[in-house]
């Protein structure tokens, strides 16, 4: 990711307030200062700190995450997937996007999947809200979360085949009548 | 075998083989001959589920034991449809999403994208995008009004709720032509300036308001069964709230201060001077309180977007992303080209991902766009405040009764567009 | 129209009114009709804004909308039908007793609209018979009104034979709820000459003999 000079020159529609608060880098600071072995990367763009976490670790960084003063990550924003396509290795991210409602502060935490090993440690133990977007993220993507209370459909039909959102599942799906 | 599990139909195993865990444990309908509870499903058509809900009660009588949402009868696949269209395309899906605030949902994808285009919008497009804004917020809250009071049972205030609604939609179908599917935002500012007229009739509006706020008052907040029916219902309290990720006007009826436009500003609201309305005591009662304050919230916002208009254009100088003029299309070679080339190709995106959350009217709506460079984005992702809301509904619904379930989900304010994407 | 047999009426018992059968009961249902509640999406806001106050729907006959469809004599398909969704609309369809009649409202319902995939049924007709489709994305709450009134004109020229509240064995035998034909692609790997599988079973409206 780069950040680009347009002619128009560059301006962000978001204030600055993160910056009164702690700005994204200390973020990624002291998660480093604490325990490197868990990042795998660290990038700073368009105002946003993007960490790439090992994704058997991920438990514990969100758990640190929530617990450290001064970060106080106590909400889970959105936790997103995303196919990279068929023939990537690995072909599969999760997003996980927190926010602190004391600090105002947020960050993105990323994991990277492959496709034969689509298993990802579950995190609703850590915030309870977890639990609809796995099971959102699972429907569509077909990645699957390790100790999660209630693993099934949440969108598609129950007896639907396939992962929808996948690069290689046609836009129009399979049925008969179908123009493909 | 009693009666009672003689009336519910096994599972179909079969037909659940994409479950990757064994079925939970109260999934399974096991003979008990002594039970009283009953699971009987609501919805998904229901005149009181605000759309295509479907609840799996477990009843004991007339309480609840448990309750447990099943959502997807409205899965649009919106999602997969911008992976296939160019992103200024993708503005008229957005629209479809929370089809009661769709200004707000517009707002969120376009400055999503001009974050990662980093185009600088004028003043007055900013301003008019805020005035739009809370005017859809007041429409949005008028309907959940409307329609939390018919559930409940209090007709009038619907007719009376839709009255003011007309007048909103009137004013937004003068700006952009569609009253309920504006897609008044492009990427770069709006579609175009707003209509001569427009502010006479914003601040005739403006005028009216605080009276017909005054009559919805008149009208139910006083009334004792209403209050009795909503005052202890539904509690959760903000830790709860918190780990169940609720937000918006849910989580300020808990007692949490946090309101997206204070907390990471945007499009200007840090210069607008608004309170943030928030009650303590986390049920029913308290965010509907948050709600009817809120609609005055937005009203003093109205005013001082409107004090605040000054001439300018509402479209950014980025020729590469923005559409021209129609008057310059016609007559200059390189807007011509330029409008040729963004409508039949579209403009490429650069690379990289973002995560912008804005204060819908139910919530935080946060959109993630990751583009890999190209005219089509490689992943939309829209964070709906409804589909966080609706999954703190089993805590919520503990010791309810049916009748409070209806409540509840009234005070949540779902819809489903946003919940099934 | 005067045959002689009216003209000797009208003379003899003045308070005796003589009409076609037909008229009479195609008056009496276009001007009650009680429309099931089937919002879905975006659709049943316009439909609320077309019983609220400005544009009153109840002025026309649907003074009450029906939750039930036991109830119901039109169901008003308001928003796109996602394929979970439709076996819940055939069913809705099947207990609403006769005489029905279906309005497609907005874009989604007539013919899938902006959505053209996976999720979204590609018209409510492929699942129920459909009397009037409204476009429109939303269409304005003058639209539906309009709809109706067409609705009710064509109403005025059926004939009571076509609207017996038989027990409908194809109803009976129509798929069951959630087993709707999604496949696992197993229907590519068929041979192209498989002719399409019907969606649903033909109701007996299309057999009716006057329009």
């Amino acid at each position: 990711m780069e950040q680009q000079n347009q002619q128009t020159g560059i301006s962000e529609n978001r204030s600055s307030s993160n910056q009164e608060n702690t700005t994204p880098s200390p973020i990624a600071a002291a998660l480093q200062r604490e325990h490197p072995e868990w990042i795998g990367e660290v990038v700073e763009a368009l105002g946003e700190t993007t960490i790439t976490v090992l994704r058997e670790h991920i438990v514990a960084v969100c758990s640190f995450l929530k617990t450290a003063p001064g970060l106080e990550f106590n909400f889970l924003a959105d936790l997103c997937g995303f196919d990279r396509g068929p023939e990537e290795e690995p072909r599969f991210e999760v997003n996980y996007h927190l926010f602190s409602t004391t600090k105002s502060h947020r960050v993105r935490l990323k994991v990277l999947v492959n496709e034969d090993d689509a298993h990802v440690p579950s995190v609703t133990s850590v915030w309870r809200t977890a639990n609809w977007h796995e099971r959102e993220t699972y429907d569509l993507f077909g990645v699957i979360f390790d100790d999660h209370p209630d693993l099934r459909r949440i969108l598609l039909p129950d007896d639907w085949q396939g992962h929808a959102l996948r690069k290689d599942f046609p836009l129009r799906g399979y049925e008969p009548y179908s123009l493909e | 075998m009693s009666a009672l599990a003689a009336q519910v139909p096994p599972l179909n195993k079969e037909l659940m083989s994409t479950s990757v865990v064994n079925i939970p444990p109260q999934f399974e309908v096991v003979d008990r001959p002594l039970d009283t509870q009953m699971t009987i499903s609501m919805g998904p058509q229901h005149p009181s589920t605000h759309g295509v809900l479907r609840l799996e009660l477990v009843l004991d009588g007339e309480s609840v034991v448990k309750a447990t949402p099943d959502i997807g009868y409205l899965h649009t696949g919106m999602e997969k449809l911008f992976e296939y269209r160019k992103y200024q395309q993708g503005i008229v899906i957005t629209d479809r999403m929370d089809y009661l605030n769709p200004l707000g949902n517009n707002l969120a994808y376009v400055m999503a994208v001009e974050k990662l285009l980093q185009i600088e919008i004028p003043e007055r497009a900013q301003v008019i995008r805020v005035l739009m804004c809370e005017l859809q917020r007041i429409a949005s809250h008028l309907v959940w009004l409307g329609t939390h009071a018919l559930d409940i049972g209090a007709m009038t205030v619907f007719f009376y709720a839709f009255r003011e609604r007309e007048k909103i939609l009137n004013l937004i179908e003068a700006a952009s032509g569609g009253r309920l599917t504006p897609s008044y935002f492009r990427i770069g500012g709006l579609m175009m300036d707003i209509p001569a007229g427009f502010e006479r009739r914003t601040k005739q509006f403006i005028d009216d308001f605080p009276h017909a706020v005054g009559e919805f008052h008149k009208l139910i907040t006083g009334n004792r069964i209403f209050q009795k029916r909503t005052q202890g219902v539904g509690y959760i309290s903000a830790e709860d709230a918190i780990d169940w990720g609720l937000s918006g006007p849910s989580l300020r009826g808990s007692g949490v201060t946090l309101d997206i436009r204070r907390a990471n500003p945007y499009c200007g609201y840090e210069k607008y001077d608004f309170e943030i309305p928030t009650e303590p005591d986390c049920d029913v009662w308290a965010r509907y309180m948050v709600r009817m304050r809120e609609m005055v919230e937005s009203h003093k916002i109205v005013q001082q977007a409107l004090s605040r208009l000054a001439p300018g254009p509402v479209k950014a100088d980025a020729p590469k992303v923005v559409l021209p003029d129609r008057e310059a299309m016609k007559t200059h070679m390189d807007a011509l080209i330029h409008h040729f080339l963004i409508v039949a190709e579209g403009f490429d995106v650069p690379a990289g991902e973002v995560y912008l959350p804005i204060e819908a009217s139910k919530g935080e709506l946060g959109v993630y766009i990751k583009s890999t460079g190209g005219p089509k984005p490689a992943r939309v992702h829209f964070r709906g405040p409804s589909f966080v809301n609706l999954s703190a509904l089993p805590h919520m619904s503990r010791g309810a009764m049916v009748a409070d379930i209806v409540a509840i989900i009234g005070s949540l304010d779902i819809v489903l567009g946003e919940i099934d994407r | 129209m005067k045959m002689g047999l009216e003209t000797v009426i009208a003379e003899s018992l003045p308070e005796v009114l003589v009409a076609p059968l037909d008229a009479l009961i195609n008056w009496a249902r276009k001007s009650s009709l009680w429309p099931a509640t089937f919002g879905l999406a975006c659709c049943a806001i316009e439909m609320m804004n077309a019983t609220s106050g400005r544009n009153d729907l109840a002025r026309f006959g649907s003074e009450v909308f029906r939750a039930t469809p036991r109830q119901a004599d039109v169901m008003i398909v308001s928003g796109r039908v996602s394929r979970k969704m439709a076996p819940v609309l055939r069913r809705i369809y099947d207990q609403m007793p006769e005489p029905k009649w279906v309005i497609s409202m907005g874009a989604c319902a007539t013919s899938g609209g902006v959505f053209d995939n996976y999720a979204i049924v590609q018209g409510v007709d492929k699942i129920v018979p459909v009397d009037v489709y409204i476009p429109g994305c939303p269409p304005r709450p003058e639209m539906l009104i309009h709809a109706v009134m067409m609705l009710q004109d064509k109403i005025m020229k059926e004939s009571t034979r076509d609207r017996k509240d038989k027990p409908d064995e194809e109803s009976r035998e129509a798929l069951t709820p959630g087993t709707l034909p999604v496949t696992d692609g197993s229907t590519l790997r068929q041979p192209e000459t498989m002719e399409p599988k019907p969606y649903t079973i033909a109701s007996r409206h299309e057999k009716r003999r006057s329009f």
